[in-house]
């Protein structure tokens, strides 16, 4: 009896320390592909289309993270993940990283045991009001009904707001988006409250999408960013600068379309960046052409940007935060060198 | 004595003319006093006023192939919105080229389903015609043979989901719930309390909590490395929780046999296995028909309870259409022809068991 104990105590010492020696690196090499939580539904961000295909700049993130792995943009599989799921599912290593609109906090951070890479969305919540209210700021939201979805920091960020400012508001809690924005174009409400991402969504199904506008204030912040598990730094190392690559390509100028024509470029830091000059690929433990790799097959940040969510497409959002440094946005790669 | 016996034929009277035909009907069953008369007429009103607004949302002012712009300018039904992603919606992620094979799959199960409502049918050879198509459905889903390309089981939704979820639970559910019943009617302390604390602990969650269960906290005690598919995972809870109702619906009919029966299989010489196969179960599994379907209609029902754990059935595959920008308001055309398809569903259910029922009926 005792020495069946002593086995377990021993099986149990072995399987443990077979988790901190394998890296997600060597597992995702070995099955061949990445398995990435995605969620199951933000147009723009991750989002089956009318083919069953994943389209959005969260899915083409984990895309760009296969192509500096594999140098193949499809070796990827998703795992539509709802919000509970979705930390749960990344800590029993069901999935190898976590792309899912998910809000860089403190706790996430520690007590979850998790760590965010690079962020690829800076969203906030903000307000959208009709234009016939008259509204240019949202302190002049005083007294006003707010339409908000339950049970989400959502409805506390706008609590704490209007307390903040002093301001008298009241709560109309709707359950669900679609109702919630029919109540709203209804005129049940004075404004809606929501991610600004998703502001823009709402407002493109108005019957009159112009009579509508989104006010400056911006009353939390949502830095967006893929996840890795704590404890094994080279995975996390390659996640976070997949992301960087991304804007890196843009400050760059490298392009899907032009990447082929920067091979021959004589600037040392796109030699550096592009794998002409090797090392860096190296050092991540890929190949030197990783980054080609991920702008050759997804594009950088500013492409992918336009294609999923940008001002053309049904979102029509503008860069503001998500622009470049150098356009007065907080999209900022370190160096790579 | 004056003539009694008249020659001349009577002239026979017809009934007024109110109290037969469609006059008479009507008189009899709509205007027959003044409560039912009031009740008529409330009810022509009520009709009027909804029926026709209705058919001309759903017919008239309908779009059927529009796009979403155009849905909004008009005030009928945009049944474009399922018109134009039907595929998405019918069969989830399966690779838009491979379409193909789950609708096969789903014509031979509703074939066999078909052939197995007629119990002239239910011989040796349906047996094997279902073994057959279960392992061709199989084939066509998974693929891996026959050229077929490997579609993995993640990549499965919608419709072909939904029916594998409901099939399989309720298939496996049933004869799991009858073991369970005479187990708990077993002499045996051991397996009664065993059945009888499955059962107790089983019906006292429910069945949202035995998802989560499977789909979040199940993988963390997994060792390294080991991952059970999704589906199974939700499959297994199905089974469990609904093979814990039909048991004690099946204890009820068990309860409800006369212990003649017992005695009379005893002076037979019959052992328990006999007993119950040819004697307790044929007759106590017919009379609780009514109560077992109602279980099994309601666990076809609750499978679309697996869009909480993100598993793409018919209900998460609507449902993913309108967060797209372009269809988002047209919940109700969407959840209209869900709710048509399950209706489908459960009425060829209910309908089957009453069939069932009349066919069985012995009179006692």
């Amino acid at each position: 009896m005792k020495s069946l104990k002593i086995c377990i105590v021993i099986a149990a010492v072995l399987a443990f320390a077979g988790v901190s020696l394998a890296g997600t690196l060597d597992d995702v090499r070995a099955k061949g592909f990445i398995q990435a939580g995605v969620n199951g539904g933000v147009f723009g961000f991750s989002m089956p289309n009318d083919k069953g295909l994943w389209e959005g700049l969260d899915v083409d993130t984990a895309r760009a993270i296969a192509a500096a792995v594999f140098g193949d943009a499809g070796k990827v599989k998703f795992m539509p993940l709802t919000a509970v799921q979705r930390l749960p599912a990344l800590q029993s290593k069901e999935i190898d990283v976590l792309c899912r609109n998910t809000t860089q906090t403190l706790t996430r951070e520690t007590t979850n045991g998790l760590n965010f890479v690079a962020v690829n969305y800076y969203d906030g919540q903000g307000f959208l009001v009709p234009k016939k209210l008259g509204v240019n700021s949202a302190k002049q939201l005083d007294g006003a009904t707010v339409c908000v979805l339950p049970g989400t920091t959502t409805e506390l960020n706008a609590a704490d707001f209007f307390r903040g400012s002093g301001l008298q508001w009241k709560p109309v809690v709707i359950e669900n988006t679609a109702e919630l924005n029919k109540a709203f174009f209804a005129g049940r409400c004075d404004c809606l409250t929501s991610d600004v991402s998703q502001l823009a969504a709402q407002r493109s199904v108005a019957p009159n999408p112009g009579d509508y506008i989104i006010l400056p204030e911006v009353i939390s912040k949502e830095p967006l960013a893929p996840v890795v598990r704590h404890g094994d730094d080279q995975w996390f190392d390659i996640v976070n600068f997949t992301v960087m690559a991304l804007i890196e390509a843009e400050e760059l100028g490298i392009t899907s379309k032009n990447v082929d024509k920067m091979l021959k470029s004589e600037l040392p830091q796109i030699k550096r960046f592009l794998g002409v000059t090797p090392g860096l690929g190296k050092a991540l433990g890929l190949d030197d052409k990783w980054a080609y790799n991920i702008i050759k097959q997804v594009g950088n940040y500013g492409e992918i940007f336009e294609r999923s969510v940008g001002p053309n497409t049904k979102l029509g959002l503008e860069r503001g935060l998500n622009g470049l440094w150098t356009n007065g946005g907080l999209m900022y790669a370190a160096p790579f060198r | 004595m004056s003539e009694i016996i008249s020659n001349t034929k009577l002239q026979t009277l017809k009934p007024p003319v109110t109290n037969i035909g469609v006059l008479g009907w009507i008189k009899a069953n709509l205007f027959n006093g003044w409560f039912s008369s009031i009740l008529t007429l409330l009810t022509i009103l009520l009709l009027w006023n909804t029926v026709p607004p209705l058919f001309r949302w759903a017919f008239l002012n309908s779009a059927w192939t529009a796009g979403g712009s155009v849905c909004r300018e008009i005030d009928g039904a945009c049944w474009s919105v399922v018109v134009n992603n039907i595929r998405f919606i019918i069969f989830g992620f399966f690779p838009y080229d491979h379409q193909w094979r789950p609708l096969i799959a789903m014509l031979i199960l509703f074939g066999l389903l078909g052939f197995s409502r007629n119990r002239n049918f239910w011989r040796r050879e349906l047996v094997y015609a279902w073994m057959i198509g279960l392992v061709t459905m199989g084939i066509l889903m998974r693929g891996g043979f026959f050229g077929l390309e490997t579609v993995e089981s993640t990549s499965w939704g919608g419709l072909p989901l939904t029916l594998l979820l409901s099939v399989f639970a309720l298939a496996l559910a049933y004869p799991l719930g009858v073991v369970l019943a005479l187990g708990r009617q077993s002499r045996l302390p051991v397996i009664k309390s065993l059945c009888v604390v499955y059962i107790e602990l089983i019906r006292g969650v429910p069945l949202i909590s035995l998802l989560f269960m499977g789909s979040i906290i199940f993988p963390l005690f997994l060792p390294e490395g080991v991952t059970i598919n999704t589906i199974l995972r939700a499959l297994v809870a199905m089974i469990l929780f609904t093979a814990a109702y039909i048991a004690e619906v099946v204890r009820g009919g068990l309860q409800g046999m006369s212990t003649g029966q017992y005695e009379a299989a005893d002076s037979l010489g019959l052992n328990y296995y006999l007993t119950m196969r040819l004697i307790i179960l044929p007759q106590a599994l017919k009379i609780v028909i009514p109560p077992t379907v109602s279980i099994l209609i309601s666990a076809f029902k609750d499978t679309s309870l697996v869009v909480i754990i993100s598993l793409y059935d018919l209900l998460k595959s609507s449902q993913t259409v309108l967060s797209n920008p372009e269809w988002m308001g047209f919940s109700r055309e969407v959840y209209i022809v869900v709710a048509i398809l399950y209706f489908l569903g459960c009425f060829s259910m209910s309908n089957f068991s009453r069939k069932l029922e009349k066919d069985l009926d012995t009179g006692y």
